[in-house]
């Protein structure tokens, strides 16, 4: 129990309701941006998750994880968002079904 | 005593000539190659000097060639009476020939390639009658046959040679399986394979009255034996061999190589003393194809072709010595022998070179062309017919008489087989030099080069029996019956006076009375001149059934089937499969997130089934 009073349990349901939010959209949207900002939700989701464990069980564990986590997805949106910018600017559209040129 | 220095020199020469000769001016080839055999041969001299009397072998060791387990096989040198005795065979008549091959091989291409393989076969020869166990003989063994094979198809723009290459090469190769199997044999029964050990072993051994494992080991040896000297059933590859320059056919196909077997059989011979069985078998192979070869010699018209059915029909000769038990008397033949036969190569050789013809009917009246080439060949001729006191008188009259002893038909056939080597040998003198010329224009004497060699070999042909090579090497064989009949002498010199008669009756005094003698024989000359169709009956029985199995099974079922398809099906396997998988490959993100999860998911899945909730 944290001082806050608020059960661990609520931390871990919210962080899978914001993963499986970001999962589910990033499977069913279609716009780049969209699906981008579901990946970020996801890693948030994670990020929550590894957060409140660390508080709880008072470790720094989970603390240090974070940062990483943090880290990779500044460097994923940087080149993320690169990508998407050349991407559009090639197409002139940000629909995902019609990025497939790789396919065969 | 540097007995390492006899093969090294002749090493030697062939890596100089063989690597910068080709650059070279002919004298330095000449030089190199001529040098390192009379540096071999010096050097032969001076340890046999240094070691007389030879009454026991000397040994060297230089280093452990093969080591694994409880196996030693070094690269170990022995010289005793036996191995004395060739040393002095292979380097003496083996610089004459070079020399002699100076003036023959003037006009032709390849020259420093040629005396790089004649040096190279000479180390091979010296390892492999040096050698002190049965593993380093069998490397000269295997090398001598390759420089045979490089030699024959020296000239290899001639289909004609590359055959008779194969032929001898892969003809061998059946001996030498017989001859590894027996080796394997040796080290299975003795977990040795030194000389010295084995036979000691041996020679503590009873006499194997039936098919024992030496009797094993003397035939399996013996069919190595057959396929090096070319006695039946393997003796096809020699005539073909008379393909390669003259020089080679006389110092490899008459006076070293093709008596190997009959060192060999010498050097195991406590082995096959404690097996008669096997030793009779050499016997009577041995005299089977004297008899057999020297039919074929009386008929045929090619000068070498003559030649080498007499190398044949000589060597059966030392295999009826060895096999009667007088292994002495084998190896004074083979003594003899080299001086005779090489000389009659080498007179033949000069003959080509004046003639550039090989065919006996083309030739006639060179008497006064080519007086010296005529004489030293007469020297040659009356020797290899046991005429008295010359040095195959001496040879033949000791493996016959030893034959007598053993079983007197042997003798008889023997005789027989004397009368017609004298009646094919100086037929084929008698077509050359005597009659009218037929059919050439140009002929002349070959140069001092190539006489001289042919008049030292030609005086040996007639002194060189008095050296006492069987006394000599009698230490190193137990005593056999030794019969000094003087009938039997007289019987087995008159067959041979009788077929040198016989020839100057046909091919002398009436020109013509061969023509209507073989036409009178009728089937029987066209069988024996036909060479009894062996090769015809070996290509049916063979090689047809072999080149069949292999194109039919080997190739279209085993290779094409079986092999191809394996590898082919494998490929086109994993084609289909990367076609199927391709299929995962859309192209559309949002299936491949759809994967991920649900891979994830699954994952998880499996991991809380197996795990459970720890």
């Amino acid at each position: 129990m944290s001082p806050a009073g608020v059960p661990l349990s609520w931390y871990l349901v919210l962080a899978a309701f914001l993963f499986t939010l970001g999962a589910a959209g990033f499977v069913f949207r279609r716009n780049i941006i969209t699906m981008f900002m579901c990946i970020e939700l996801m890693l948030n989701a994670v990020n929550l998750t590894f957060v409140a464990l660390a508080y709880h069980t008072h470790q720094v564990d989970g603390l240090v994880l974070a940062f990483f986590v943090m880290v990779v997805a500044a460097a994923e949106a940087a080149v993320g968002l690169a990508i998407i910018l050349t991407v559009f600017r090639n197409r002139a559209s940000l629909q995902i079904d019609e990025v497939q040129s790789l396919r065969d | 005593m540097l007995l390492w220095l006899i093969p090294a020199f002749p090493l030697l020469g062939f890596l100089l000539n063989g690597l910068i000769g080709r650059r070279a001016p002919k004298s330095f080839v000449n030089a190199v190659a001529i040098g390192a055999v009379a540096a071999s041969f010096l050097w032969t001299l001076k340890t046999l000097a240094a070691l007389w009397p030879l009454d026991a072998p000397c040994l060297e060791t230089y280093f452990t060639w093969i080591q694994a387990g409880d196996v030693r096989i070094g690269f170990d040198l022995a010289v005793d009476r036996l191995s004395a005795v060739m040393l002095l065979v292979v380097t003496g008549v083996g610089l004459l020939i070079h020399i002699y091959s100076i003036g023959y091989m003037a006009h032709e291409g390849g020259y420093y390639r040629f005396f790089a393989y004649l040096n190279l076969f000479m180390f091979f020869m010296l390892t492999l009658v040096m050698a002190a166990n049965f593993l380093l003989l069998f490397v000269g063994w295997e090398g001598v046959g390759l420089c045979s094979y490089l030699l024959i198809g020296f000239w290899f723009l001639r289909s004609s040679a590359t055959n008779a290459a194969n032929k001898a090469f892969i003809v061998n190769r059946i001996g030498d399986f017989g001859f590894s199997l027996g080796v394997y044999l040796i080290y299975i029964h003795f977990r040795s394979l030194d000389f010295a050990p084995v036979l000691a072993t041996v020679s503590e051994r009873p006499v194997e009255s039936g098919v024992g494992p030496l009797t094993l080991i003397g035939l399996l040896l013996l069919v190595g034996a057959t396929g090096k000297s070319a006695q039946i059933p393997l003796y096809v590859w020699l005539p073909d061999a008379m393909e390669g320059p003259t020089p080679v056919s006389a110092l490899i196909h008459a006076a070293t190589m093709v008596t190997a077997g009959v060192y060999m059989v010498a050097r195991c011979s406590a082995i096959y003393l404690h097996a008669p069985l096997a030793l009779e078998t050499v016997a009577v192979i041995g005299l089977a194809t004297a008899l057999f070869a020297a039919t074929i010699g009386v008929t045929q018209f090619d000068i070498k072709k003559v030649f080498a059915y007499s190398t044949i029909s000589q060597l059966g000769y030392m295999f009826l010595g060895a096999g009667v038990g007088a292994f002495g008397a084998g190896i004074y033949h083979l003594w003899t022998h080299a001086f005779f036969k090489a000389l009659l190569f080498l007179g033949a050789g000069s003959v080509i070179h004046a003639l550039g013809e090989q065919d006996l009917r083309k030739m006639g009246g060179l008497r006064h062309k080519t007086p010296i080439t005529f004489w030293t060949l007469v020297a040659a001729a009356v020797s290899i017919s046991g005429v008295p006191f010359t040095a195959g008188f001496f040879s033949k009259d000791e493996i016959l008489l030893a034959a007598y002893h053993h079983a007197p038909w042997m003798y008889w056939v023997g005789t027989i087989t004397a009368g017609l080597t004298a009646f094919y040998v100086f037929r084929a003198i008698f077509l050359a030099f005597l009659g009218e010329p037929r059919g050439w224009q140009h002929a002349h004497e070959s140069p001092p080069v190539m006489t001289v060699p042919l008049i030292l070999l030609a005086i040996l042909s007639l002194v060189g029996g008095l050296a006492p090579v069987s006394r000599f090497l009698a230490p190193m064989f137990p005593p056999h019956e030794a019969g000094h009949e003087m009938h039997l002498v007289v019987i087995s010199v008159g067959a041979g006076l009788a077929g040198i008669a016989l020839a100057w009756l046909f091919y002398v005094a009436r020109p013509g009375l061969a023509e209507r003698t073989a036409a009178r024989l009728g089937a029987l000359y066209q069988l024996v001149y036909n060479k009894y169709f062996v090769d015809e009956i070996y290509q049916a029985a063979v090689v047809q059934p072999v080149i069949r199995g292999a194109r039919s099974l080997l190739w279209q079922k085993v290779d094409v089937g079986l092999i191809d398809g394996a590898v082919n099906g494998l490929g086109a396997r994993a084609c289909a499969a990367g076609d199927v998988l391709r299929r995962i490959q859309s192209g559309n993100l949002r299936s491949y997130a759809a994967w991920v999860l649900l891979g994830s998911f699954l994952l998880l899945l499996a991991a809380g089934l197996a795990g459970g909730a720890r």
